[in-house]
């Protein structure tokens, strides 16, 4: 609980909470900007080119000037599209992707107008079901932008969306379940706190979940998140090169920059998620002369360094077939989180019990090489089933 | 690991050199015989070298050249030879710049420079006249305002970058030699023109292998 309500409302406490509210939204818009200009730079470092370098120095106020672009080009509004539906999807889109990002703890405990306060704008106790919810809600977003437009791309599209979100959705789920089962709270600020203190191997490694899960749920997690953002290498849904747009094909000016806004702020607020549930959120040795404020330099450190992985993707794998991104989605990423969530799970019990921890990881990995070896066999029979069926349809073709 | 061999390469390229270049403000070399827009040469006295023969409208596959010839005054000639090109007009809308007008003249009279970077916002603009085809009094390239040139750009625009030999005197059959020049002068044939006996003159500003090359900056 955020200490800021501890002692009644009164006039002051509701101005820091409208101030943290602004400052949030502005440090997200804040941060496409820079993300975007970011990303086209980094990426054009790795294919040997310059990217921009016309508005501003180095070319950092391109996305503004994209952006004034966008507010004055036409709005266009198809004939086919189910208006209200068309108007409504953009917002269904970009709120979800804003509200997520609320309950983000940004740095540890500050000082504002004489009273402390968390450095996060929201802290409910359900934190973490209400990341997975706004993610789910964004899936509407562009489900219903690909359906409502009346066109044959965008429908595919956001028939991809869906599936493609709803597959990856349990992955994810899993994945966050496992740092969840070890803080034992669903606050993203008790989670945090969960991470601080002494740390691995004498203090070498810090007390992250990303040490106390395994690497397994953090890559799992990555993946997914990935997945579920539309980013490269899982851009399906838009995949310029088979659906011209996807989902936003019909969309143009304002209603298409909310699009795009969603989706930059998505990567931030995933990657967001993903410091703080795994590595350990705005925890960081202290800044000198900085005191509480130094859990946000630790967050804007770990932040940049995260979304540079993702533009790493981005510039390397190239995108997904749709059967590849089912495969690797149901019959991968989901039985190998939900192994490792069981595991997690037999071990924190054990240590309530008292069980013997090696034996506990000894039957653990034993249980895991049946099911493997049951899933495998599962899966060939299935192929082989498969290859029979359309033989036989062949015969009866001939 | 064939997963992440990717992710290897696409972080090496982060300490390459950039391929790309700002392209108005940087220019990369033009390869030495690059063909650009035409210019009509003169000798070192100022005459014109056209005689008005047209076989480089005769040769061109464009049709894009238009020549007519007139005698020269007897009091005023404006070429050594009999006639002169009174009219030479091409039109830049069908140019191709085969060069093929260049192999056929058989005075060195027309040439190309290395200038593409020229535009036109209608029809008429496209077409050259004699007036701007020819060289200025110090034997390089006019430069129209509406033609990029940078620092350089005009110099090899004689007759001198010319592929194949010259002039169709039999006495000449088989021999490199350029006719004197305004601007240049008589200039030698450069090197490894001659065959083995001679090594030619070295060519000065841009070598073969700088071009070559590519960017250099």
């Amino acid at each position: 609980m955020d200490p800021l309500f501890g002692h009644g409302i009164d006039l002051t406490i509701v101005l820091i909470v409208i101030g943290k509210t602004l400052a949030t939204f502005v440090v997200l818009l804040l941060g496409v900007l820079l993300l975007i200009w970011y990303e086209r730079k980094l990426i054009s470092d790795m294919q040997n080119r310059i990217g921009p370098n016309r508005a501003g120095p180095y070319g950092i106020l391109q996305t503004l000037a994209d952006g004034i672009k966008l507010f004055f080009k036409e709005d266009l509004l198809p004939e086919q599209a189910d208006r209200r539906v068309f108007r409504l999807a953009p917002y269904l889109s970009a709120v979800p992707a804003f509200a997520a990002f609320a309950v983000i703890p940004l740095g540890g405990s500050v000082s504002i107008a004489g009273h402390r306060t968390f450095l996060q704008l929201a802290d409910p106790p359900v934190g973490v079901l209400f990341l997975l919810a706004m993610s789910s809600i964004a899936v509407y977003g562009t489900m219903l932008a690909g359906w409502s437009s009346g066109s044959k791309y965008p429908l595919l599209g956001g028939v991809r969306a869906s599936a493609q979100a709803i597959s990856y959705e349990g992955a994810m789920s899993l994945a966050i379940a496992a740092a969840v089962l070890i803080a034992g709270t669903l606050s993203t600020h008790g989670i945090v706190a969960d991470q601080a203190g002494k740390g691995y191997l004498r203090g070498l490694l810090p007390k992250w979940n990303l040490f106390t899960v395994g690497v397994v749920p953090v890559v799992i997690y990555v993946i997914a998140a990935t997945a579920e953002i539309n980013r490269p290498p899982f851009d399906l849904v838009e995949a310029d090169s088979e659906l011209v747009g996807g989902f936003h094909t019909e969309y143009s000016s304002v209603r298409f920059a909310l699009f795009y806004l969603a989706e930059f702020m998505n990567t931030i607020t995933v990657s967001a998620v993903a410091i703080t549930l795994f590595f350990g959120g705005p925890n960081g040795p202290e800044i000198l002369g900085l005191g509480g404020w130094s859990g946000f330099l630790w967050f804007l450190i770990k932040e940049i360094l995260f979304l540079s992985v993702y533009v790493w993707i981005r510039a390397t794998l190239p995108r997904f077939r749709y059967d590849q991104l089912m495969d690797l989605g149901w019959k991968r990423l989901i039985p190998v989180a939900l192994y490792w969530l069981l595991l997690i799970a037999a071990l924190r019990v054990g240590q309530d019990q008292g069980w013997n921890a090696a034996l506990v990881i000894g039957i653990g990995i034993g249980a895991g090489a049946l099911a493997w070896g049951l899933l495998g066999l599962a899966a060939r029979t299935g192929a082989e089933q498969a290859a029979e069926d359309a033989l036989g349809l062949g015969e009866v073709r001939a | 690991m064939g997963y992440f061999e990717g992710f290897r390469v696409t972080f090496e390229q982060l300490f390459r050199p950039r391929v790309t270049i700002q392209y108005p403000e940087e220019k990369r070399p033009k390869a030495l015989r690059f063909h650009g827009r035409h210019v009509l040469n003169k000798y070192e006295d100022g005459m014109e070298k056209c005689i008005g023969c047209e076989l480089c409208a005769g040769v061109c596959p464009a049709r894009c050249i238009h020549v007519r010839g007139l005698d020269n005054p007897p009091d005023a000639p404006v070429s050594p030879g009999e006639r002169y090109g009174f009219v030479y007009e091409i039109n830049y809308l069908r140019c191709i710049h085969c060069d093929l007008c260049v192999e056929a003249c058989p005075t060195e009279a027309i040439t190309e420079s290395k200038l593409f970077e020229f535009s036109f916002s209608n029809r008429q603009d496209a077409i050259y006249t004699k007036d701007e085809l020819l060289v200025a009094d110090d034997g390089q390239p006019k430069h129209l305002p509406w033609e990029d040139w940078r620092e350089g750009e005009d110099l090899h625009t004689s007759a001198w970058v010319r592929a194949t030999a010259p002039n169709g005197d039999a006495d000449y059959e088989g021999r490199v030699a350029w006719s004197a020049e305004l601007g240049y002068g008589v200039r030698p044939p450069e090197a490894g023109q001659l065959g083995d006996d001679d090594a030619g003159a070295p060519i000065d500003d841009i070598t073969v292998e700088q071009v070559a090359e590519g960017g250099h900056h």
